[in-house]
This record gives C-alpha cells, structure tokens and sequence, in this order.
C-alpha cells in the first residue's frame, strides 16, 4: 500500500484531548459527524472549525486525543475533511480508532513544525516520512505495525471486515 | 526464557499462544461491553460490516449510563436504537439508572481474575482492580468484537507500581491515584499497563483498588490490574462470577519501569485545572472558593466513598451557603445500601441534590452543568476544560473527603482540618 497526501499543517500543541477534540456534551445533541463538525477544537480555538480548509492537517504535541475513548473524536476530524493528524504520540484508543476510521495517524518529532507550513505525509510498507516542503526537511515517523496498515489500507476496519469476515492477518 | 507479567500471561492464554511485549495479537474476548455513549455508533458500525448476528449474546453487555437522566429528547431515541438492537440479538441491557457500566461490570460478576474484557468507554480498565485484563476501545472495535468475539491487541510492557506503606488518617486511595498521576504524568504509561504490587496493594479493600485501576486510564495505561486474593475471592463469592482462575507476575517477570510510592508519606492532594495530572498539595490552593461540590462517578460513588464524605459532613448542621452538593451513586446497588444505612437520609439533610445512578454530571451528560465561573471540586477522574459541560468553570478533583471539607466551608479545606471536629 502507499498513501501519498499534501495539506497544509494545522499546530496545536501538546495532550489535547478528547473533549477538546469534540465536548462529550455535544453530543447528547447529535452524533451526526456533519453537525458535529463545527464544534472541532471549540474549546482550545472556538474559531478553529470556520477556518478549516480542504486538505488541512492536524499537527500536535504529545499524548493527542487522550481522555474519552469516544469514536466522535475521529469522524468529526475527518467530517472536517482532514485526513491525517501527525502528532508526536498518540493515546492508544485514539490511535486504535484513527485506524479504524481510515484516519491516518502520523506518529513522528513535530517540533519544528508551524503553523501554515506545507506538509507531505508519505506512508508505505517501508515507513512513515513526513516532508515539510515548506522548510525542506525530512521527518520519519513510527512504522505501524502490520495488521494496522492492513486495516488503514482497506480504508478502515468497516471495508476490512466487509472484505475479509473477520481478522484474517497472519499476525505470527 | 524470562517470566512473564499479568499481561502477558493473560494475554498468552486468550490468544492461545506464547505472546510476550510487543507482540501483536488476536484473543477471544470474555466480555464486550458497551454504553450509550458508545453502542449507537457500534450498530452503525455493525451494520456496515455486514454484521447480522453477534457472536455470542451472553458475552456481550450494554449499559445506559452517560444519559441515565436524559437532558434531551434525542437521548431518549439512542436508548430506543439501542434496546431494539439488544433484543433483536439477546443482548442484555442495564436501562438508565441502574447505574454505571464500569460498577455493573463489576457487581454482576462479569469481570473477574484472567478474564479479557473490552469495553467501549476509556474507564474500562477499572475491571483490573479484580485481576482482570480489562481495556477501553472504541464503537469500531466494539463493533468487529460483537460480530467476532475477537479483537486484535499489542501485548503491552507493564510498569512495576509497588505500593508501600500505610496512608495516615485523612489520606485516601484517591491522593493514592493522584500522587500517581503527579509522578507518572497523563502519557507516562501511554500503550502500557500498569501492576500493581506491594504490601499496600494488597491491604487495600477492592473498592479502593477500584480507584486506582480505574485512574490507570488518565495516565494513557491500556490497563491497571491488580492480584488477586482472598478479598477479591470474597467479593467476587456472591455474585456468580463462575470458575476462577488467578493470575500472578512470574517473580523474573520483566517490567518497562518500577515506581514505589510510600503511602505514608502522602498528604491530601489536589487535581487542579486543566489537568489530571496538574496535582499540587491541597494545602496549596486552600482557601480557593468553591462553589460546586461532586460526590459521585466510577471513580468516587461507591458506598465507602459516601462514608468517607459523610465521616466529615456529620459534624455539622448543613453544608455552606453557596454550595451546591451534587450526589450520584455509581449504581443501585449502592444506592440502596447507603439508602439502608442512613447515609443517603443524611446527605439530603445536609442539604445535598440527589441524581440517579449513572454518570451524572461528570461529563455533561446527565446532571447538572456548572454555570459560568463556578469552581466545582469533584470525586471524578477527569478535569478537562468543559469536560462537564461548561468550558467556562473549573474543576478540581480530590478525595470525597477533601470534596466534603470544601461542602462544610466553601473553599478548597484540607480534610484533616476538620477531622478533630467530626470525632
């Protein structure tokens, strides 16, 4: 597989949460990822959502999308129409639901990105290398491990499951 | 060949081969759980994939405890969506107000020692207080997990938490956890599990355990899991939990890390906005106001929990002007026994606000919402802005014996202050 995608880097900084990503109280309201979508990041940056534009990306510190398992916290980013965060680590259930979902998580050194900057985020069996084209540099990320590129590649854990029936990686 | 950790071999014995850190691997699931918060998106899901049936209807659970008071007619129609699902498949349901999934998971002898359990909603991993591997997913994997049984995991590195030590009087399991988070930070066991270990540990009665597996979660751990023993044999005695079979690290088990925590040098401690891990001495911040004061949650609504609150409240006629007391028991059951004790009788003399079983008002679900520039001390896990609601107040967490003390005076106390008082 080889994912090949250009945006523009959106920089938040570190542990940003899942109530940040979307507040759990939104959510009695709709969980319609369409609606949800304006309130992305209210409470770090309420004009954050109306700013967005086609083929943004997220770019975080450490530890992004700890907190709340909560699924929202991905569809509502890629309702949004950003298709990849690229953070320096991840919490684990966001990690496992960014996968699931075909959102593609980045784990990789993202100090010396700004805001604005024009990123190239390449993805294949070999691994993760993020180019600032803005600054001409090179940043490798963290390998995913097999069964998760199997699941990104598919598009997600549904197209994964509707293809296969089930777990079918040889994972030995 | 070095031993193995709790998780290891748990995780071995579930996907029924040698599995070792860093490995990934697929397990039979014992027990998929899900929440109103989660489950309407997993039959989304479900249905995407072409699910039909779900693997097995007796190892699969849902709990409606985010909108156990349900603040919006919308609520009302996810519990529908939810409760045609599970009868379609033979699912059971715990109807709103019967309290949380993470206690239920635990009074129903669902979890129990060597058991798998997945659960959709982060606080999953509380179930490790009775030797569980027990770890929070999302409505994806709920969803492959229902049609299943199996779910894909990295077996985890464990940190070795040797607990040391007695607290002194006024010290509870909570400033246990929060020193904790303090030391670890929120990402510092980040894809790891944390095991729990010590004489401490093992003097501790389960629902304090509970606490600290349950705040696992706010430190990024997949899982918190404790020994088992003869408290959790007797707890688990009565509810029906079936054949079990403890699991013990292997004494040359290797460990990421080891942190030893000496419980008798702890004071009362603080979690203050906007960061569980943002922990100071509570004699720091005393004297802050504070004007909302939460008993309650999976972390802090268990009968013991109540008697600690109430051991301070007692002494006196009525809580603070100013001060609004909220108080949700993690489930009917423990409802009803602190209704059978008095303690509930008490509370409401005091002044409190009862909500039913559930989560309440810990994420703005299903309770009361802190009005702009209130300062809420709470019994939760979980301070972020807004979290319950309202990006406009803030919350501070601590032991319900610090929350009781802020009742009586209206401004973040130490407890031990007024201990002499309530003697």
């Amino acid at each position: 597989m080889r994912i090949d995608i250009q945006g523009r880097a959106r920089v938040f900084g570190d542990n940003v949460n899942t109530d940040y990503i979307v507040q759990s109280s939104r959510k009695k309201e709709t969980l319609n990822p369409k609606v949800l979508r304006q309130y992305l990041l209210e409470s770090v940056d309420p004009s954050f959502a109306n700013s967005i534009q086609p083929g943004d990306l997220l770019v975080a510190g450490k530890n992004f999308g700890c907190g709340s398992a909560m699924e929202v916290a991905v569809s509502v980013v890629l309702a949004a129409g950003i298709q990849a965060v690229v953070a320096a680590s991840f919490a684990r259930t966001y990690y496992r639901n960014a996968v699931n979902n075909g959102l593609i998580p980045v784990e990789c050194d993202t100090s010396a990105i700004c805001e604005g900057q024009r990123l190239r985020v390449l993805l294949d069996d070999s691994g993760v290398r993020v180019l600032n084209v803005s600054t001409g540099t090179e940043i490798s990320g963290s390998p995913l491990p097999g069964i998760m590129l199997d699941i990104l590649s598919a598009g997600g854990l549904v197209p994964y499951f509707k293809a296969h029936g089930g777990f079918v990686t040889d994972l030995r | 060949m070095p031993g193995k950790t709790i998780s290891e071999k748990i995780l071995s014995r579930k996907s029924r081969q040698d599995a070792c850190v860093g490995d990934l691997v697929i397990c039979e699931v014992d027990v998929a759980m899900g929440t109103d918060g989660s489950v309407p998106m997993a039959i989304d899901f479900f249905r995407q994939m072409g699910g039909t049936r779900v693997f097995d209807p007796e190892r699969i659970v849902f709990v409606l405890d985010h909108y156990a008071c349900r603040l919006q007619p919308e609520a009302g129609d996810l519990h529908v969506l939810i409760k045609e699902f599970a009868v379609q498949h033979g699912i059971t349901v715990y109807d709103a107000g019967e309290g949380i999934s993470h206690q239920i998971m635990m009074e129903s002898g669902r979890t129990g020692p060597g058991r798998l359990l997945v659960g959709a909603d982060s606080h999953s991993v509380t179930g490790g207080a009775l030797n569980a591997f027990a770890t929070g997913i999302g409505s994806s994997d709920l969803a492959a997990t229902m049609i299943s049984g199996r779910i894909w995991l990295k077996v985890p590195q464990s940190i070795r938490v040797i607990l040391d030590g007695q607290c002194e009087e006024g010290v509870h399991a909570k400033d246990v956890a929060l020193a904790l988070a303090r030391a670890i930070g929120s990402d510092g066991a980040s894809y790891m599990t944390l095991e729990f270990q010590g004489q401490a540990a093992g003097d501790m009665n389960i629902d304090d355990r509970l606490v600290l597996s349950n705040m696992a979660a706010e430190m990024g751990a997949k899982a918190g899991i404790f020994r088992a023993d003869q408290k959790t044999s007797a707890y688990l005695a009565p509810r029906g939990a079936g054949d079990i079979i403890e699991v013990d690290a292997d004494p040359d088990a290797r460990y990421f890390s080891q942190i030893t925590l000496d419980l008798s040098e702890l004071t009362p401690l603080i979690a203050c906005p906007h960061a569980v891990d943002n922990v100071v001495n509570i004699s720091e911040v005393a004297g802050t106001p504070i004007q909302m004061v939460y008993l309650g949650t999976c972390t802090g609504g268990r009968v013991p929990d109540f008697h600690q609150a109430l051991a301070i409240l007692k002494a006196h006629p009525r809580i603070a002007p100013g001060v609004q007391l909220l108080v949700t028991p993690a489930s009917r059951e423990v409802e009803a026994e602190l209704r059978k004790d008095g303690t509930l009788d008490k509370l409401i003399d005091l002044g409190a606000i009862m909500t039913p079983p559930g989560c309440g008002s810990c994420c703005g679900t299903a309770g009361p919402i802190p009005a702009d520039g209130v300062n809420v001390l709470s019994t939760a896990n979980r301070n972020f802005k807004a979290r319950m609601g309202n990006a406009k107040a803030a919350i501070y967490l601590a032991s319900p014996a610090a929350c009781a003390a802020a009742a009586i005076t209206g401004r973040i106390t130490d407890p031990r202050l007024l201990m002499g008082s309530s003697r």
